[in-house]
């Protein structure tokens, strides 16, 4: 028999969801963010999904909860991140977001953002011109969260993607990665710039 | 060397417990949300020495399982609640028999078809009851993706040393999420093999009648001298239609379970040192979420603890009973329609501790939440 102790009073429990089509590869993505924060940066992670025919073409997501404690309850219990890559997946989950919480959309594929509090990027464009496949968006878009949140380190989550991404795509994929990093850059750095 | 950690789906994590654990027989059927057992199963035993047989239904799965079984290799299966109706014939034959295999059920809604994609915790008096005949189950269940692997080990152990077949029973939310899990050295696990007769072949008796009623056991091809059947039989194997050998034989049965209780039952607490008058108990994922409602009630001052059943078969009640004498609410959280409560009902004294159920069966798991409220409501 074994008894469980040490629980801290405080947790750093953090709930992100990602979400989009069926498609977009939103699981992958949550795997590779969980696989840095986790293996990587050594927090405690759970990965879970939405799964059966529902996620085939319609709505799709992936949750990761991450925390420093253990981690009891698998799935989120309210949002500190929303990925939203579709209008759909937006107007479905929005209302879980906690009030400090982060929107971060797809800024051609999400035209009626729920607050104009939010980042937005052109994910899924950028990915077709500027890395030259469209099914990079989710990488581009791990980049841009990592950059935004700090909750990998850019090590961790280059390690992975490195890791996980097809093979032969490693190249591709790393930079979109890069790119993420940078767009989330230069917003944040723009936000603060407009907020002075 | 660091330790070998890397995020693994609970169903993935099971492949590594039964590798570990000297698996290297898997016949199975492939079944939604037990499919990636089979899948990583199929890729890694070949590079093992091992065998993989995806057999035409769950009948000939467990079939194969127990000829490979009985054959000297650590056999499995799994899959989840239509292929677990279909196995309970042989679940009864290995148990008479006496040929150790595991079998993973990973639950899904039911009855029937159900829900193939969704949790469910509604195969639980199944594991126990549902091969026809007295048959007293091993049944483990698993709350995580580390459990999963652990559990593996400890399934195949308990069903070497007993002779018997072991049920792990998880779900679709553990077999598909995915978690940190360490890969345990080799070296350092205890893996239990079954005991190989010392006799030489013309003494030798499969089913010996022994003071611990656990019998050596031989493979076939060893050289010693055996039947395997479903009928009731003699201590050779062979059927047997006197009252004394058929009482003896059920006798021996039964006994080898009943009398190692203590050995085969495990439970987890989670804040039960201080006596709480408030006490949730659960098994698998839904003790996630009630060690979660705990830890919060407990921010709140609430004195609430809660108690996971690791074994649910045997069912551990002599575990659970020495923290009922402080508890005056006994809240039963599953995902089913009250199968774990009508077990603990034949314990509690109602007239001590109040009994309260917390069950969900539309598809979605417990909540922190749902057993927060249970728990305002009992205060």
């Amino acid at each position: 028999m074994s008894k469980n102790k040490n629980h801290q009073a405080q947790s750093d429990r953090y709930e992100i969801r990602l979400s989009g089509s069926g498609g977009q590869g939103l699981i992958l993505a949550g795997v590779m963010l969980a696989e840095a924060m986790g293996v990587e940066d050594g927090k405690n992670v759970v990965q879970t999904q939405s799964y059966g025919p529902e996620a085939r073409g319609g709505a799709s997501r992936a949750d990761v909860v991450v925390s420093s404690d253990t981690i009891y309850y698998p799935k989120p219990m309210g949002l500190d991140l929303l990925l939203a890559l579709t209008q759909e997946a937006c107007d479905t989950y929005f209302s879980a977001l906690r009030e400090n919480g982060i929107l971060i959309i797809d800024s051609d594929l999400v035209h009626q953002p729920p607050t104009p509090d939010c980042y937005s990027f052109p994910f899924t464009m950028l990915a077709k011109n500027e890395i030259g496949h469209v099914m990079v968006a989710n990488v581009i878009s791990l980049g841009a969260i990592v950059e935004i949140t700090r909750l990998a380190s850019k090590d961790s989550i280059k390690t992975v993607v490195k890791s996980r991404a097809p093979v032969g795509t490693e190249e591709k994929n790393l930079k979109a990665l890069e790119l993420g990093f940078k767009i989330a850059k230069e917003k944040m750095k723009s936000t603060r710039t407009a907020a002075v | 060397m660091g330790k070998n950690i890397r995020l693994l789906q609970g169903n993935e994590a099971c492949v590594e417990g039964a590798l570990l654990a000297g698996v290297r027989f898997f016949g199975g059927y492939p079944i939604t949300p037990s499919t990636e057992i089979a899948e990583g199963l199929a890729r890694r035993l070949p590079l093992v020495d091992g065998t993989f047989v995806q057999m035409e239904d769950e009948i000939g799965s467990l079939a194969a399982v127990i000829g490979a079984s009985v054959a000297g290799v650590k056999a499995m299966t799994a899959t989840s609640g239509p292929g677990f109706s279909l196995m309970q014939e042989h679940i009864g034959y290995a148990y008479m028999a006496e040929a150790p295999c595991v079998v993973i059920d990973v639950q899904r809604g039911g009855p029937s078809t159900g829900l193939p994609t969704k949790v469910s915790q509604s195969d639980i008096m199944q594991a126990a009851y549902g091969t026809h005949g007295d048959y007293r189950a091993i049944v483990l269940s698993a709350s995580s993706c580390e459990e999963c692997l652990l559990y593996t080990i400890k399934a195949v152990n308990l069903s070497e040393k007993y002779r018997t077949p072991v049920v792990l029973l998880t779900d679709e939310v553990i077999g598909h999420m995915r978690e940190k899990v360490e890969i345990p050295d080799p070296e350092e696990l205890e893996i239990v093999d079954r005991v190989k007769p010392e006799v030489p072949p013309e003494w030798y008796k499969h089913f010996e009648i022994t003071p611990t009623f656990i019998s050596p056991m031989a493979s076939f091809g060893d050289g010693y001298r055996f039947n395997i059947t479903g009928l009731t039989h003699d201590e050779m194997g062979f059927p047997t239609a006197k009252p004394v050998q058929i009482k003896a034989k059920l006798d021996k049965l039964r006994k080898k379970i009943e009398r190692n209780k203590e050995d085969i039952c495990e439970i987890k607490t989670t804040y039960m040192d201080d006596e709480p008058h408030v006490v949730v108990l659960s098994t698998g994922i839904v003790s996630r979420a009630a060690n979660q409602a705990v830890k919060m009630a407990r921010q709140k001052r609430m004195k609430v603890g809660a108690i996971q059943l690791v074994t649910v078969w045997p069912f551990p009640d002599e575990l659970i009973m020495q923290y009922m004498k402080s508890c005056r609410h006994l809240i039963v959280a599953e995902l089913n329609q009250g199968q774990i409560l009508k077990e603990i009902e034949r314990y509690i004294d109602k007239r001590h501790t109040k009994i309260e159920s917390l069950q969900r069966y539309d598809s979605e798991l417990i909540t922190p939440q749902d057993i927060l409220q249970k728990v305002r409501e009992v205060k």
